[in-house]
């Protein structure tokens, strides 16, 4: 098994037309993931390299079955764009686009709670599941199957990590991207409790940077619900307060959200913390070979 | 206008423990207390009649139109103006000449030691007669993933301090979403439990609901008014404004996305905003680059573990190009501070060999004479390391690992600052 993306996966691309779209799309299809069709208003009937375009996701789902979707679009448009996945039924909505205003966010969150729609994202790299599905532009190459999973804020820095955790001999069962945004679909929480019931997962990689509270409430979660083994990693340690680092979450305001608290608040309840990534790989190599 | 100047207001009050930023949701775009003023303005906030102005002749102006006594006020992004001297009440011309003058140009620095910020502007304002002084704010809460109204009497002082002094005090509301959820019943029962006087609740609880509608209708993650007072003749007005608005919603909010248009402080911060690169400028002398805000982070610890001091962050993106990268060089090598360089890439998207391309052709167009360490992990990185070693660039340092890279490039600056 896996968490999110995987063998059942039937993909539906918003905005498949467009240049990055087409790319990590296509890419996602020689994955192996199950690209059934793309979403591009007006352009209903024409294909990408053979996969059916129509102008609405209800339609996809409709004619091609789609139960998942990823939205490629420009951010002013990319919230609609969740927003008609929601209500045509998709079970699965995986949001890549990034700088979608956060007013926006705020409303489509609890649309997608409310019909009990899994969010992941936005601002997010996607799901992979090593050997089954990629959607998203995780680059698969730095991962092998296995039963490590991980679920992170940040792109590169999972990519660095699960690189080193290739080289150690680990693999993955599923690799999530939740996103650096303020809101997010899906927090360390939603994705814990998959892992937590993921037979394939042995042991949770998670890796948060400063801003908010979720690494903390995760924390308190894990203590109390999560049986498996977690390794954390918290990004930031040397951020300065009030200035945001990249990611619109990224910022220290006053004492609250630093790295510092975040590992304490990890270590506070049983949970390791890496100082670097590599020795984050290594902590997992050393608790998932014992 | 990448500082947080309310960073420690809010947000550490509105739920238990290390909670949300919610002052700073968002990329921030911080309005300075005029043009958030004018924002309530158009919202039916009441606000004081006012002007501003950029100099001191423009400033009597405004101050003989208005008409004594007034208040002028120091247009920084900043708290504690007042004690830094940059609020001053003129009675007559002369006094609001002196006011401009000693205003206009002066450096504020913030209580908790931000800035100095330089004082370009000024707000002229009727004087208000203060019977009592308030506190209000909406914040975005990204925990709750709600918004959040707070309120209390005692107005002034810092939020922190409320909560510290008496944490009754504060009073909160969430507001769920959809329209229409945060109506005067609301609104009157959040007064009502504040403890505002009677007599000015109604009005208490419309001016809430306005400045919720303003908060709404700009995209703001954080409004506060500090104080909120209630005058002499029992008016309810907004004496402050702290208005922080999330620049991804820039597109659709054309008038106050003009308020950004500011140039930054730093020279290196500016620069850097002008090539499109998000950069934050640290104290330290070892120049950074990652790619992706994550791995740029940690960079930047792992640079810090092995004893040296990271003299920025700056993220050349998921998906950097030479272009990119050349930018980039020229930012950093432009903070005199820096002893060193590092490049920390781990390709996904990003492919290597580009960056090694961007190194190479930046040093043919910018005058490094810095050593720079260049680790490069990933996507084509076997290329790019090739390139790289090809090229045969005098105090081009390749390193395999990113704690390797990070030893080297401590010990390289430390070398540069004892040379």
């Amino acid at each position: 098994m896996s968490i999110i993306v995987g063998n059942d996966t039937k993909l539906v691309v918003s905005g498949l037309t467009g240049r990055e779209g087409s790319f990590h799309g296509l890419r996602n299809r020689d994955y192996g993931t199950d690209l059934v069709a793309g979403v591009t208003p007006k352009k209903g009937g024409q294909d990408v390299d053979g996969v059916p375009i129509f102008d609405t996701v209800a339609e996809a789902v409709q004619e091609r079955g789609a139960n998942t979707s990823m939205v490629f679009v420009p951010a002013r448009f990319a919230a609609a764009s969740i927003e008609e996945a929601i209500d045509a039924g998709i079970e699965t909505v995986i949001a890549i686009t990034e700088h979608i205003p956060v007013h926006d966010m705020l409303r489509i969150y609890w649309k997608a709670r409310d019909a009990g729609v899994r969010l992941i994202g936005p601002n997010c790299p996607g799901v992979l599941s090593p050997g089954k599905a990629n959607v998203g532009i995780i680059p698969a190459q730095f991962f092998e199957q296995g039963s490590i999973g991980v679920v992170s804020k940040s792109g590169t820095l999972t990519y660095q990590i699960g690189n080193e955790l290739k080289q150690a001999g680990l693999g993955n069962s599923s690799i999530v991207g939740i996103g650096g945004d303020p809101i997010v679909g899906s927090d360390f929480i939603d994705v814990l409790e998959l892992y937590e019931s993921d037979p394939e997962t042995e042991l949770i990689v998670m890796v948060g940077e400063i801003g908010g509270d979720a690494e903390e409430r995760a924390a308190d979660y894990i203590a109390e619900k999560v049986t498996k083994p977690v390794i954390g990693y918290i990004a930031g340690f040397t951020a300065p307060a009030g200035k945001q680092m990249g990611h619109a979450g990224a910022i220290i305001s006053g004492s609250s959200g630093t790295a510092e608290a975040k590992k304490k608040a990890l270590e506070a309840k049983g949970v390791r913390v890496g100082k670097s990534p590599t020795e984050t790989a290594q902590l997992a190599a050393e608790v998932i070979g014992s | 206008m990448a500082t947080a100047r309310h960073s420690d207001d809010c947000h550490a009050i509105c739920s238990g423990r290390a909670q949300a930023d919610s002052d700073t949701l968002s990329r921030l775009l911080d309005l300075l207390e005029y043009q958030g003023k004018q924002l309530f303005a158009r919202h039916g906030v009441p606000v004081p009649d006012g002007k501003p102005a950029d100099n001191v002749d423009d400033a009597v102006a405004a101050a003989e139109e208005i008409g004594y006594p007034c208040v002028i006020k120091a247009q920084v992004l900043i708290g504690g103006r007042g004690k830094a001297g940059g609020i001053k009440v003129a009675e007559s011309e002369p006094e609001a000449r002196g006011a401009a003058e000693a205003i206009l140009g002066m450096d504020i620095t913030g209580p908790h030691g931000e800035g100095p910020f330089k004082v370009r502007q000024v707000w002229i304002e009727g004087a208000s007669q203060i019977a009592a002084e308030y506190y209000a704010s909406i914040i975005l809460d990204r925990s709750a993933k709600k918004s959040l109204a707070m309120l209390s009497t005692m107005g002034g002082m810092n939020v922190e301090e409320i909560a510290d002094k008496d944490p009754e005090a504060l009073v909160r509301q969430y507001i769920e979403p959809g329209e229409g959820s945060f109506g005067t019943k609301e609104a009157g029962r959040l007064a009502s439990d504040a403890g505002v006087d009677e007599d000015v609740r109604e009005k208490v609880a419309e001016l809430l609901v306005k400045l919720h509608g303003a908060f709404d209708a700009s995209d703001a993650t954080l409004i506060e008014v500090n104080p909120l007072v209630v005058t002499k003749d029992r008016d309810v007005v907004a004496l402050d404004a702290k208005v922080t608005i999330d620049d991804s919603a820039l597109f659709r909010q054309e008038e106050v996305a003009e308020a950004g248009e500011g140039e930054a402080e730093d020279p290196q911060e500016q620069m850097a905003k002008e090539k499109g690169l998000t950069y934050v400028k640290l104290d330290g002398d070892v120049g950074i680059l990652g790619n992706g805000a994550g791995l740029c982070m940690s960079t930047l610890d792992v640079v810090a573990q092995a004893g040296g001091s990271p003299a920025n962050f700056l993220d050349a993106g998921g998906g950097s190009k030479a272009e990119a990268i050349i930018d980039a060089l020229e930012v950093i090598s432009s903070d005199d501070k820096v002893n060193a360089i590092l490049f920390n890439i781990f390709g996904g998207i990003t492919r290597c060999d580009e960056v090694a391309r961007g190194i190479i052709e930046a040093y043919g167009r910018v005058d490094l004479d810095l050593p720079l360490v260049v680790r490069l992990d990933g996507t084509n990185s076997a290329e790019g390391l090739r390139l790289l070693t090809d090229a045969d660039i005098p105090d081009l340092h390749v390193e395999k690992t990113m704690l390797g890279a990070a030893a080297k490039v401590v010990e390289l600056a430390k070398a540069k600052a004892g040379g």
